[in-house]
């Protein structure tokens, strides 16, 4: 029975490996907006890719119905493919995301410019009056 | 009432330059009011800037770029309620002698904004080197496909502005490489520009900010630039 059990994970390595894998992300993700180190914005990606990632590994008769639809023979090659596609979004949502933290940044700078220039000039002026 | 001018001068590590601009401008017309935007030098452009006292100095924090120094200036000329604001190289590239040329199209309400050329009429002076010509007749073909209108000089940082150019620019105005854009995303948004013939002399002093393997980076970045602007959607304009 047990020897059964072990021959069946032994010849699914593959399957077990991603079963595990997907699933620390996922409980990895959690943590972290749990601890704030992330926001809850920026999670969601990463959660959604990560539950498709467990369901597809541990349903591996759809992964194969994916993998048959988009024409690879071997499905866990299924599985890399999107996990490049879902690291592809990512990235370009990091990529968004630095663009609009530079654009506040710029107007932050400018102002900060702008109000020391004005604060010197009161300085100035008050120092005049005494 | 009258009129306020406002000169916006970027300058980064410009120490050997900027106070004898300042002065330039302030020996040509002391009713102009020069504000040099000082972009995270590394010299001492602050201390030479501030030395002879005709000059409100602004310092930013950090390097921007010269589209996030001139901007800068717009923003400030917009609190204060200048009715122009003219553009003007750091690097003594530019006379303050003929400024009043490019004021006048916008004094007499017929343009908006209007660019100090070099290539209008062959002028006397700097005429940049031959490659950088041909960069600037690539952008003048584009400018005639993309807004219909013929700018000789898409580069030059010789600018003046009205309030209305002025409001517009504060809130949208490009980062990196600044002119070429911002000619489109001004015609683009139904802003009357004009170009008049100036002089330039070459550069005293610094570095230009683009040279050698840069060129090629430039040339397609401002190329993708014009024409995304050129693709956007009108900017609504903030009613004076």
């Amino acid at each position: 029975m047990i020897e059964d059990t072990l021959k069946l994970l032994l010849d699914n390595r593959i399957q077990v490996f991603s079963i595990i894998g997907s699933l620390m992300l996922f409980l990895f993700i959690l943590r972290l907006v749990k601890r704030r180190k992330l926001k809850e914005e920026y999670s969601l990606l990463w959660l959604g890719f990560g539950f498709v990632f467990i369901v597809l590994s541990i349903f591996k008769p759809m992964l194969e119905i994916v993998a048959s639809a988009v024409g690879i023979l071997y499905a866990p090659a299924a599985l890399l493919l999107m996990l490049v596609i879902s690291v592809f979004f990512i990235l370009i949502q990091f990529s968004i995301v630095i663009s609009k933290l530079a654009e506040g940044n710029k107007n932050l700078i400018q102002e900060v410019g702008i109000l020391k220039a004005e604060l010197k000039k009161l300085k100035s002026l008050i120092k005049d009056k005494e | 009432m009258r009129e306020r001018i406002l000169i916006i001068i970027p300058a980064y590590n410009e120490e050997k330059n900027i106070r004898k601009v300042v002065q330039s401008l302030q020996d040509t017309n002391s009713g102009y009011e020069c504000l040099v935007i000082n972009d995270g030098s590394k010299d001492n452009t602050q201390r030479e800037a501030e030395a002879n006292g005709l000059a409100t100095v602004i310092e930013l924090p950090s390097n921007l770029g010269i589209g996030g120094a001139v901007q800068t200036g717009f923003k400030y000329a917009l609190y204060q309620n200048y009715d122009y604001a003219i553009q003007f190289d750091g690097d003594g590239q530019h006379l303050a002698s003929e400024i009043p040329k490019i004021l006048s199209p916008l004094q007499h309400n017929d343009y908006d904004v209007c660019i100090g050329s070099r290539f209008i009429e062959k002028t006397l002076g700097f005429q940049s080197t031959f490659m950088r010509r041909i960069g600037i007749r690539i952008f003048e073909i584009m400018n005639i496909l993309l807004i219909k209108k013929r700018i000789t000089d898409s580069t030059s940082g010789f600018r003046a502005y009205n309030k209305q150019a002025i409001a517009f620019l504060a809130n949208n105005y490009p980062t990196d490489y600044p002119e070429p854009e911002t000619v489109i995303l001004l015609g683009k948004n139904d802003f009357r520009i004009r170009e008049v013939s100036v002089e330039m002399v070459e550069r005293q002093g610094g570095e230009s900010s683009i040279s050698g393997l840069k060129s090629a980076h430039y040339m397609i970045k401002v190329i993708l630039a014009m024409l995304m602007t050129s693709q956007r959607q009108k900017i609504r304009r903030i009613s004076l």
